[in-house]
C-alpha cells in the first residue's frame, strides 16, 4: 500500500516555462506539453515520492503572468493558489517555475506569490538553455534578494528533480510573513514597484547571455515576414493536407489487407450462421472500415504536434490575427481553432485562454466547423470512391485538392459565422491581443512519440468503446426482423434499419441521400466516423462484396456523394463535442444553439450542392 | 498617474503603436489609455495587462516585425521576451527612441 501524501506543492509560473514538463517528470504523468503559451488550461494533480520515501501531491496549473486572473484558465490558477477551490486547501508550498532565460516577468510574479503567505521555492527551469546561451545566474544572490530558496532544473532531461523535491519538502509549514492580510489585487503602482524590485534583482544576480540565441531571430525573419510568412503558412497547411491524403496509402493498404484477412479467417473458422454474420459483417467490416484511417490521422497529428512543439504555432496566430480580427475573432482564437483540426474537444477547452466571454463563445461555436480528424474517414472514403484519381497540373492530386477544398470550406464558414455573430448579435469593440512568441525549439522526439502514441490509442480505443457496440446494434437492426416468406428484394429492406431508413428517406430525398446513407447517419450522430463503419456493415449485410469504396462507387451518384460531403462539413455529429460545450458554457443553451445552427447549415449546404451538381449533370 | 509626461518632455518620443520594424528604445511611460479607446475592456485594466506583460517604464523595446495588412499586429522584443500585440494597445506605450 502506498502512503498518503504529506503535503501539496503547486506549480505556478508564466506560460510556457515548462511547468507541465516538470510535472510529468516528477509524477510520471502524461499531460500535454508543447511550445506555446496556454497549453494547460485545467488543474491536474499527481503524486511524487520524496527522496526519503514520503509522498507529496503535485498540482499542475495553467500559466499566468499574475494572480489577477483575466481569463478562465488563469482563474483556475488563482483559485488553486489562494485555496478558494471547494474541498481543496491552499498548497503547502508554491513552486514558482521560471524560464531561466527570461527572468524579469517571473520574478515579479514570485513577489506576488510571496504575498499569499505560502512558502515559495523559485525553480530555474530550462537551465540547459540558459547555460548554452552563457547566462550566468547567481542563485545565492537571487535567493537572498527574493527571500526564497532557489534551485535549477531541466524538466525534459530530468535534471535537478531530487534537489527540488528536498528543498520544497523543507519549506512545508514555514509560513512567510504576509503584508496586511495576504494577497489582494495589486494596483498599477504596486505592479510598477514590483517590476523595479525584480529588475534590480536581475541586475544583481543575472549576467546576460554571452552567446544569445540567434536562431529564433533568423527563423522569424522568414516565418514572420509579412509576405513570405503568409506564403509559408499556406504552404505548410497545404502540405499537411496533401500528406494526409497521399503519404498514408501504403500503410492503409496494409491495414485494409489485414482486416480482409481477419474477416476471411473468421469466416473460415466460425460456423456458418448469424454469429459469422455478426463477426464478419458487423464487427470486422465495420470497425476495420474506420481503423483503416489510423495512418492518416497519425500523419495529421504528427504535423500538428510538430507545429506545436517547435514554437511555430504562435507565429501562425500572429500571421492570422488580422484576418481573424476582421472576422470578429480574437487573435488567440487561432490556436483553439487549429487544434480543432485534430479534435474539437481539446479545441473547445483551450478557448479558456480567451479572456472575453463573448469572444470565447464565438470561438466555441465555430470550433466544430474546423475539419476534425473524425471527418477524415468520411471524407477519404467518399473522395476515394467517387473522385477520379488524377493529377492536376502534373503534381497535385485531384483527390487531395477536393480534400483541401473541404478543409477550406470549414475554415471559411467558421470565419463567416464568427463575422455574423459579431456583426448581428454581439456588436462591440475588439479585445486586446497580447501573446508571447516563444523561442523555437527542436521538437522532443520522446514527447512527439508519447503524444502520437496517446492519439493512436485514443482512436483505437474509441473504435472499441463506441464503434464496436454501435456496430452490434446496427448489424442486429439490419438483419432483424427477417423478411416474410416469399418476399421480393433484399432482406435488409425488411429489417428495422431498412424500414427506418425508408421512413426517413423523404426528409433526405431533396438532398440526394439514399436510405442507406440515412441509416448510417443515425449511429453517426454519436461520432462522425461511425457513419463509415455503419455504411460498411449495411452494405456487407446487404450482400455487397468487396471494399466499401468500390461499393459506394457503384451505388452512389457523384451528386449524392458531394452532397454527403457538404453535409459533413457542417453536421453537428459528435456527442463528445456537445458535452464539452455544455461543460464549458455551463448549460444546455449553447450546445443546443450549436446543434441547431449546424444542422440547419448541413441541410442547406447539402441541398445546394445536390441541386447544383444535378443541374450540372452529375446526378 | 504615477508617471506623468514630464519625464518625456526633454527628448523625442515615439509611440510604440506608430513604430516600425527596426525601431528601438526604452519605455518612458505606459499610459492609462483614454476612455473609449480600448473596446471591451476597462482602460485601467489594459494598463495593468501591459505592465504585467513587461511593458513597464525602463524596459528595452525593439520592434521586430509587422503584419501584412496595415502593418498590424506587431512583434516586439521587450527585454528578453518576444511578444505580439496590436498597434491599438501599443499606442499607450511611449518610447524614448534610440538612434540606430
Ligand atoms: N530545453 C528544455 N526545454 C524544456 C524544459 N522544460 C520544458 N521544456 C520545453 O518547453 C516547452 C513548454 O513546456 P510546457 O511544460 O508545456 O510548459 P508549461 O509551463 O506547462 O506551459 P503552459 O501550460 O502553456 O503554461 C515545451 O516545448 C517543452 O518541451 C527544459 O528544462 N529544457
Ligand atoms: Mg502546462
Amino acid at each position: 500500500m502506498s502512503s498518503l501524501p504529506v503535503a501539496t506543492f503547486a506549480l505556478v509560473g508564466n506560460p510556457n516555462c515548462g511547468k507541465t514538463a516538470l510535472f510529468n517528470a516528477l509524477t510520471g504523468g502524461r499531460q500535454k506539453v508543447a511550445n506555446y503559451a496556454g497549453v494547460t488550461v485545467e488543474r491536474k494533480e499527481g503524486l511524487a515520492d520524496l527522496p526519503d520515501g514520503r509522498r507529496v501531491r503535485l498540482v499542475d496549473l495553467p500559466g499566468t503572468y499574475s494572480l489577477r486572473a483575466r481569463s478562465p484558465d488563469e482563474a483556475v490558477t488563482r483559485d488553486a493558489v489562494l485555496g478558494r477551490l471547494k474541498g481543496e486547501p491552499a498548497p503547502d508550498v508554491i513552486l514558482c517555475i521560471a524560464d531561466a532565460t527570461n527572468l524579469g516577468l517571473v520574478l515579479r510574479l514570485a513577489l506576488e506569490l510571496k504575498s499569499t503567505g505560502r512558502p515559495v521555492v523559485l525553480v530555474l527551469n530550462m537551465i540547459d538553455i540558459a547555460e548554452r546561451q552563457g547566462i550566468a545566474i547567481d542563485t545565492e544572490a537571487l535567493s537572498r534578494g527574493l527571500g526564497a530558496p532557489v534551485t535549477a532544473t531541466v524538466a525534459t532531461r530530468r535534471r535537478g528533480l531530487e534537489a527540488l523535491l528536498e528543498l520544497a519538502a523543507d519549506q512545508v509549514g514555514r509560513e512567510a510573513a504576509t503584508p496586511e492580510g495576504g494577497w489582494r489585487e495589486p494596483t498599477a503602482k504596486e505592479v510598477r514597484d514590483a517590476h523595479r524590485q525584480a529588475r534590480d534583482l536581475v541586475r544583481v544576480a543575472v549576467k546576460p547571455p554571452s552567446r544569445p540565441d540567434t536562431l529564433t531571430g533568423r527563423l522569424d525573419s522568414w516565418f514572420l515576414h509579412p509576405v513570405a510568412g503568409v506564403v509559408i503558412l499556406l504552404g505548410l497547411l497545404f502540405l499537411m493536407f496533401q500528406a494526409v491524403f497521399t503519404w498514408a496509402t501504403p500503410a492503409q493498404d496494409l491495414v485494409e489487407a489485414g482486416f480482409a484477412a481477419l474477416g476471411a479467417g473468421a469466416a473460415a473458422v466460425l460456423p456458418a450462421g448469424w454469429l459469422t454474420g455478426l463477426v464478419v459483417d458487423g464487427l470486422i467490416a465495420g470497425v476495420g472500415s474506420v481503423l483503416v484511417f489510423l495512418p492518416q490521422i497519425l500523419i495529421l497529428f504528427l504535423f500538428i504536434l510538430l507545429l506545436e512543439d517547435s514554437g511555430y504555432m504562435a507565429r501562425a496566430a500572429f500571421l492570422m490575427d488580422r484576418i481573424m480580427g476582421g472576422a470578429g475573432l480574437h487573435g488567440r482564437a487561432f490556436i483553439p481553432l487549429l487544434s480543432s483540426f485534430a479534435c474539437a474537444v481539446p479545441g473547445v477547452m483551450s478557448t479558456r485562454v480567451i479572456d472575453s466571454r463573448r469572444d470565447r463563445l464565438t470561438t466555441i461555436l465555430t470550433a466544430p466547423l474546423m475539419t476534425c480528424s473524425a471527418r477524415i474517414p468520411v471524407y477519404t472514403l467518399i473522395i476515394g470512391a467517387l473522385i477520379p484519381n488524377r493529377t492536376v497540373g502534373g503534381v497535385l492530386s485531384l483527390q487531395g485538392l477536393v480534400m483541401f477544398g473541404l478543409y477550406a470550406s470549414g475554415i471559411l464558414s467558421a470565419l463567416l459565422i464568427a463575422f455574423l455573430i459579431r456583426k448581428v448579435f454581439w456588436r462591440g469593440g475588439s479585445e486586446p491581443f497580447m501573446m508571447q512568441l516563444p523561442d523555437y525549439k527542436r521538437p522532443e522526439p520522446a514527447n512527439l512519440a508519447r503524444n502520437l502514441g496517446q492519439k493512436a490509442w485514443a482512436f483505437i480505443s474509441r473504435a472499441g468503446r463506441i464503434i464496436l457496440p454501435l456496430m452490434v446494434l446496427v448489424w442486429a437492426l439490419s438483419i432483424w426482423p427477417a423478411p416474410p416468406p416469399g418476399a421480393e428484394g433484399p432482406a435488409i429492406a425488411y429489417s428495422a434499419a431498412g424500414r427506418l431508413g425508408r421512413w426517413l428517406e423523404p426528409v433526405f430525398a431533396p438532398i440526394g441521400f439514399s436510405w442507406e446513407m440515412v441509416v448510417a447517419l443515425i449511429p453517426g450522430m454519436a461520432a462522425r466516423e461511425v457513419a463509415v463503419a455503419a455504411l460498411g456493415a449495411i452494405y456487407a449485410v446487404g450482400g455487397e462484396d468487396g471494399a466499401l469504396a468500390g461499393i459506394l462507387a457503384r451505388q452512389w451518384s457523384l451528386a449524392s456523394g458531394l452532397a454527403f460531403l457538404a453535409w459533413y462539413v457542417f453536421a453537428p455529429q459528435c456527442v463528445a463535442t456537445l458535452a464539452v460545450v455544455k461543460r464549458e458554457t455551463g448549460g444546455w443553451l449553447w450546445p443546443s444553439v450549436m446543434f441547431a445552427y449546424m444542422l440547419a447549415l448541413a441541410y442547406a449546404a447539402a441541398l445546394l450542392v445536390f441541386r447544383g451538381a444535378t443541374a450540372l449533370g452529375l446526378g | 498617474m504615477p508617471h506623468d509626461s514630464a519625464a518625456a518632455a526633454d527628448g523625442p518620443v515615439l509611440r510604440l503603436g506608430e513604430a516600425h520594424p527596426g525601431d528601438r528604445g526604452v519605455i518612458l511611460e505606459v499610459r492609462t489609455p483614454p476612455a473609449g479607446s480600448t473596446g471591451g475592456v476597462d482602460p485601467a485594466e489594459l494598463e495593468l495587462r501591459l505592465l504585467e506583460f513587461g511593458f513597464v517604464e525602463g524596459a528595452q523595446v525593439e520592434v521586430l516585425h509587422e503584419g501584412l495588412l496595415g502593418g498590424d499586429p506587431i512583434a516586439v522584443k521587450v527585454d528578453d521576451m518576444r511578444v505580439a500585440l496590436r498597434r491599438g494597445e501599443a499606442m499607450n506605450v511611449i518610447l524614448a527612441p534610440e538612434a540606430v
